[in-house]
């Protein structure tokens, strides 16, 4: 039989979305320089997804073009581009990036309330010149995650300040602290950030997880059971220490 | 206003019917007009142990279903003054209670008692929520051994997410009551201590319930324990009871007792 040459899986990756709200040529690249400037690590080689599907107006196909230039240019790598209207469809497939369709959940700032609506009447271009900062606050837990519950902290970290029991599951994109025992399963960077880790008290976990990668409690026993501990990636293998 | 109290355990046969009789006598024995509801629809246990089976007429889904009044379905139980049962249905399935219903039911009930004790079926299904589901307080009763300590977190997880006080942003206030507790198999390591429970679960400890040969004999009598004043089981529910007016008791019975030797020569408990 012939040697298998691939196999097909399917997965999910961390990407920059860029909701394009209106399109100046001299405005667009100053904005983006000035954006990318604030944290040039994280954008170093980004991939990009490119979303038209809050954009005012009709953009025109050598703006397109053009905003994926200078995305290049400044060192983000366009793989993307979602919600374009069916006449851009093909410039997109032109500049080699993935035509995907509009996300089902519109983002929040669709002028649904008329405070916000207020807002950008008075200063129209003020809403475009500033993007949302990217800060996003911790998730806290002050009450016990019982057995059976399950608490995600969605792009961010969790912080749990009472017990975690057996058979309770806490996840987060970012780190996980917990403040009483944690007796049931952390799992850390669950949408792949091997950065994240895991910080607890009293270490009585069923299994820590870092981006996938995991230890279970027979390993945790032997390292530091029911001690202040932390947990970490290095390489593809998690590092449990005392803290 | 009623105070309406939940007995529940999650786990099966952890003393949730014992536990319900025992604490409705005791406050009615304090002099509140206390009710006692058997959710157990399907099978039905509280007319048993409070010893009320042979005067069962109608039952809780009789008055949910409009077939009869709350008065009519009521027991006045004989020995305790200011005591009611309202027995679940024998004949039925959990399926025949209804939200509304039981919400009515307890509505009504509200207007006359100071104490409405909900006796909660097993499990975390449909019955059991139903039971917890207008509770003020919870007694959560659980045995020292590990799987009814987590089915007893589970519990209390959907307490605290699946009761109207939690929906509308509130906390059910929680009791952790533990029975069957035998101090000599903690010491020899073959229970789990109060303190390994409470660390568990982080709920205050409403009492501790000493295995004891009298809560049997109470239940096959059909007379709550809390009547047998010389049992120390009797005498928990009593501290208990006590404890869940707000009054500070000291726990007792968490130590093995030395026996004297008049005690080891009769062998007696």
């Amino acid at each position: 039989m012939a040697k298998v040459c691939f196999q097909m899986k399917g997965t999910a990756f961390t990407a920059v979305v860029m909701d394009l709200q209106a399109y100046s040529a001299d405005l667009f690249r100053a904005q983006l320089k000035q954006k990318i400037d604030t944290a040039p690590q994280f954008f170093n080689a980004s991939p990009l997804v490119l979303n038209l599907a809050s954009f005012e107006g009709q953009l025109e196909d050598e703006q397109l073009e053009h905003i994926v230039a200078v995305c290049r240019e400044e060192g983000l790598q366009p793989i993307a581009c979602r919600g374009a209207t069916p006449e851009l469809r093909y410039t997109v497939m032109g500049l080699g990036l993935a035509s995907l369709p509009a996300a089902k959940t519109r983002s929040s700032e669709i002028p649904a309330e008329p405070v916000q609506a207020k807002v950008k009447q008075v200063e129209p271009e003020q809403t475009v010149a500033e993007p949302a900062p990217v800060v996003r606050p911790s998730k806290v837990i002050t009450k016990p995650v019982r057995s059976g519950q399950q608490v995600y902290a969605e792009g961010c970290d969790l912080i749990v300040m009472a017990a975690v029991s057996e058979g309770a599951e806490v996840l987060a994109d970012g780190h996980i602290h917990v403040y009483g025992p944690l007796r049931g399963r952390a799992l850390a960077g669950v949408k792949g950030d091997t950065n994240a880790r895991v910080f607890c008290r009293q270490m009585e976990a069923e299994l820590v997880s870092i981006a996938g990668y995991f230890v279970m409690n027979e390993k945790l026993r032997e390292l530091c059971w029911k001690e202040p501990a932390h947990a970490f990636l290095e390489g593809e293998s998690i590092q449990v220490a005392v803290i | 206003m009623a105070k309406i109290i939940v007995v529940t355990s999650g786990k099966g046969g952890v003393g949730k019917t014992t536990t319900s009789a025992a604490i409705a006598t005791g406050l009615a024995m304090r002099g509140f007009k206390t009710v006692v509801i058997d959710f157990d629809v399907g099978l039905r246990n509280l007319d048993l142990i409070m010893g009320c089976e042979r005067r069962v007429v109608y039952d809780f889904v009789n008055v949910i279903k409009k077939e009869a009044t709350l008065n009519q379905a009521l027991i006045k139980d004989k020995r305790t003054p200011g005591l009611f049962i309202l027995p679940a249905s024998q004949t039925r399935d959990k399926d025949a209670l209804s939200m509304e219903g039981v919400q009515t039911v307890l509505e009504n009930l509200a207007k006359d008692f100071e104490y409405i004790i909900c006796d909660s079926p097993a499990g975390i299904e449909q019955g059991a929520q139903m039971a917890l589901y207008f509770a003020d307080e919870a007694i959560v009763v659980t045995n020292p051994e590990v799987s009814s300590v987590r089915d007893s977190d589970r519990i209390i997880g959907i307490l605290q997410s699946k009761s109207l006080k939690a929906e509308q942003g509130g906390t059910v206030k929680e009791h952790l009551l533990l029975t069957r507790y035998n101090p000599e198999r903690v010491a020899s390591a073959e229970m789990l201590s109060v303190a390994d429970v409470e660390d568990i679960l982080a709920v205050p400890l409403l009492g501790v319930i000493p295995e004891s040969e009298a809560v049997l004999k109470a239940s096959n009598q059909g007379a709550p324990v809390i009547l047998d004043q010389e049992s120390e089981a009797g005498q928990a529910y009593l501290d208990a009871v006590s404890r869940l007016l707000g009054e500070d008791v000291k726990h007792r019975f968490l130590e093995v007792q030395k026996k004297g030797f008049l005690k080891r020569l009769l062998g007696g408990k």
